[in-house]
């Protein structure tokens, strides 16, 4: 699935500079314990979260995930938003909860990541 | 003879660099062109390691040896120690604060997964002196 269509499914907006709406994504991750994203990572995951600090970006540094979703209208850090776009990962937003936003992508078709 | 060896300190309590020194050493293996496979499991490690510097000890610092067969890293700090280390070891042990949890780390995973990643996992702890752990990625 590519990041443009997860962007329709949650009607999602970017946020920043760059959003590269080709990217393909083969799973999913929710959750808003990094420690839990480190110890399930898969490849061309994006990451639904609810946690706004820097970290995530971090995380997602380590584990070369792509794309991440702040969910339930929640958004980043300036240092976050900020590392983000250093480091060239698409972050976008939905006000969907987390639970909501993982069952669209569910019954649309996306994959298990890793938690839950 | 090792390739490269490197020392990186690493400050308690300090969640503004947390992870920059992880973040670094993933740069630096890449560039040497080390096997992506190997960095990604490493860098997961030690950003494991590095964090738990970070939440749990006083200081302390991170260790990178690159051999021609391995990557070697070691993490080792000053602090409380770990008094019951297999059930530190055990998946949702935690001993981390609130503050902690609300930056996204305190889930118990992080010594379990750094063992999962590396191919030689080794933990020494002494309590009210800190500890060392000992990880090595072995380069096929
Ligand atoms: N360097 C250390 N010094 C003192 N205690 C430690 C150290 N590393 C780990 N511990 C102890 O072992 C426990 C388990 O560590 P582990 O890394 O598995 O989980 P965590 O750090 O609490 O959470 P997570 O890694 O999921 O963010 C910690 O909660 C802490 O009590
Ligand atoms: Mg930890």
């Amino acid at each position: 699935m590519k990041l443009k269509q997860i962007m329709q499914l949650l009607s999602a907006r970017p946020l920043t500079d760059v959003v590269d709406e080709e990217l393909e994504i083969s799973c999913a991750c929710a959750s808003d314990m990094m420690s839990d994203v480190l110890a399930f990572p898969k490849e061309h995951m994006i990451l639904l979260t609810g946690l706004v600090n820097h970290q995530v970006m971090r995380t997602c540094d380590m584990l070369d995930i792509r794309a991440v979703c702040f969910t339930r209208g929640k958004l980043p850090t300036a240092e976050a938003l900020e590392m983000a776009n250093e480091d060239g990962i698409s972050v976008i937003a939905t006000d969907l909860t987390m639970f909501i936003a993982s069952g669209k992508l569910y019954a649309g078709g996306m994959n298990n990541g890793t938690i839950g | 003879m090792s390739i490269l060896k490197e020392e990186f300190p690493v400050a308690a309590m300090d969640f503004v660099t947390a992870g920059e020194a992880s973040a670094q050493i993933k740069r630096m293996l890449k560039k040497l062109g080390v096997d992506p496979g190997v960095i990604r499991r490493l860098a997961i490690a030690c950003y494991e390691a590095e964090i738990n510097l970070v939440i749990h000890s006083d200081g302390g610092k991170l260790m990178l040896e690159l051999n021609p067969d391995n990557v070697t890293l070691i993490s080792e700090d000053v602090g409380p120690g770990i008094p019951d280390i297999d059930l530190a070891m055990s998946e949702g042990y935690s001993t981390a604060s609130d503050d902690v949890r609300m930056m996204g780390f305190g889930a118990g995973m992080g010594l379990a997964n750094m063992a999962r990643n590396a191919d030689h996992f080794n933990i020494e702890s002494i309590v009210g002196e800190g500890t060392k752990i000992e990880m090595v990625f072995d380069i096929k």
